[in-house]
């Protein structure tokens, strides 16, 4: 196993990089970060419109969480695949083709996320912060958010350790991220396969549970902060 | 100040307000209190617009409160409205809670917001807690607060929404000290409350509600002392039973 780590580490954390595209475990990382980044604030505005006291708004977003949610991510990533290049009129690459399924694929999730955060709110805040005056989206924005990404933390985690191992279907089309390399290598050593596999496990394993703590450690932080008596 | 002319409200085939006309004065003192669910929560609700009316008008200072065109959140800046379960914000220290809307509604500074808000905790005795976050304090405490924070808009309308009613005993007394300070200072109140004493003390007039209608108003006097309806002399000997 050593040899094969000896061998293999530099093709494993970044692919071809620098003669060719960037790969491997960098690129995982790349994508499951943006991915990240990008789908929270769609999360956001899909939560906030799907529990909007609009009507207008309510009705699309729900019928398209809905219908997003009934089918799998490779489905997405196909359509994302195929369908993308006919909407913009150039191909996109492999890797745009997959940032942009995770992040309406999980800016869908999210938003359900957000909607249970926002409605774990007891009702009475909203109502205080519209008593002194505040718009609707303003007591959104100071009051009641604040307190439904505290709600939501857990889920949130659970959601982007999951979109960590989503980049994964990237293989489907191609791209070179950490499974495909690591399928690469097999191919090369032929031998191993139990190791590379093993390997590329824990690699996500390291990844994913690195999360949970990051994000646990913040929850107890913020518990310890609430109860401040100054 | 306040106008209700003929207000009804439901919930569904309950007729929670039921043909509400009545006025409340500028610098009056009113204690609404009647049995649960006869309304009176509901009917303080429908004066900041926290709850739609059926049909009807309410006016607060000469203004029709369902007026097309009304600012909503201008108009509730200048009424303030105390919850029964406090509702400070909880993710905001105690100063916070109180800058957080002249700040963002009156275009104050940070420093003018905050110097205003520990002006009001001086008043309600908390300013030593000025820096505490609300899961610190005790209700009592908690509720002191929460009246800051709504004079901090420095409406001429203060509502009371059942201020007492979460409150262990012992820490009744204190919000009631800041409520007859408020009182003798000459604001307008609306107060649904159990509080006898209070209304006995404070109140210029008693509203008492059963079943969506106004059924006594009067002095505290007239009210406490010879109660005319057959529901208020049932109702007031009942909750003496429990004192």
């Amino acid at each position: 196993m050593l040899e094969l780590i000896q061998d293999y580490w530099l093709y494993f954390l970044v692919g071809r990089y620098p003669e060719g595209p960037l790969g491997g475990l960098a690129l995982t990382v790349l994508l499951a970060g943006l991915a990240l980044l990008l789908s929270l604030p769609l999360g956001l505005l899909l939560g906030l419109a799907r529990i909007s006291p609009w009507r207008a708004l309510r009705w699309p977003v729900t019928a398209l969480i809905h219908v997003v949610r009934g089918i799998p991510l490779l489905l997405v990533i196909f359509w994302a695949y195929f369908f993308l290049p006919n909407l913009t009129g150039h191909e996109s690459g492999q890797f745009t083709t997959m940032l942009v399924a995770l992040v309406i694929f999980d800016g869908i999730y999210l938003a359900e996320i957000v909607r249970a955060g926002v409605q774990a709110v007891p009702k009475g805040q909203l109502e205080a912060a519209r008593s002194l005056g505040l718009p609707y989206l303003s007591a959104m924005r100071t009051v009641i958010l604040p307190q439904a990404l505290r709600h939501m933390l857990p889920s949130l985690v659970n959601q982007f350790v999951s979109t960590i191992k989503e980049t994964s279907l990237g293989y489907i089309i191609g791209l070179a991220e950490v499974s495909f390399v690591a399928s690469q290598i097999n191919g090369l050593v032929l031998t191993k396969p139990v190791q590379v596999y093993f390997l590329l496990g824990m690699t996500y394993f390291i990844l994913c549970f690195s999360l949970s703590r990051a994000a646990f450690w913040l929850e107890r932080r913020q518990a310890r902060v609430l109860k401040a008596a100054a | 100040m306040i106008t209700f002319d003929n207000v009804n409200k439901y919930y569904g085939n309950y007729h929670a307000l039921n043909g509400i006309s009545e006025h409340v004065s500028k610098g009056e003192v009113l204690v609404v209190c009647g049995p649960s669910g006869s309304g009176k929560s509901t009917l303080i609700r429908t004066i900041n617009r926290l709850e739609p009316i059926a049909s009807g008008h309410i006016t607060v200072a000469g203004q029709d409160i369902h007026a097309p065109g009304l600012d909503v959140n201008d108009f509730r800046s200048h009424i303030g409205f105390v919850f029964q379960q406090f509702n400070l914000f909880p993710h905001l220290s105690v100063l916070a809670n109180c800058a957080l809307a002249p700040q963002r509604l009156r275009g104050l500074s940070k420093h003018e917001a905050e110097e205003r808000a520990m002006a009001l905790l001086e008043r309600v005795g908390l300013a030593h807690k000025a820096q505490a976050m609300p899961a610190a304090l005790s209700g009592g405490q908690q509720q002191r607060v929460a009246i800051a924070r709504a004079l901090a808009m420095q409406p001429p309308l203060m509502l009371f929404d059942e201020p007492t009613s979460a409150l262990d005993p012992e820490m009744v007394g204190e919000v009631l000290q800041v409520m007859r300070d408020l009182a003798h200072g000459g604001m307008t109140m609306v107060c649904v409350t159990h509080e006898m004493g209070f209304a006995r003390e404070v109140a210029d007039r008693v509203w008492f509600m059963n079943h969506g209608q106004v059924l006594e108003r009067g002095s505290p006097e007239a009210f406490f002392g010879s109660p005319q309806h057959p529901r208020a002399q049932q109702f007031l000997s009942d909750i003496r039973k429990s004192y």
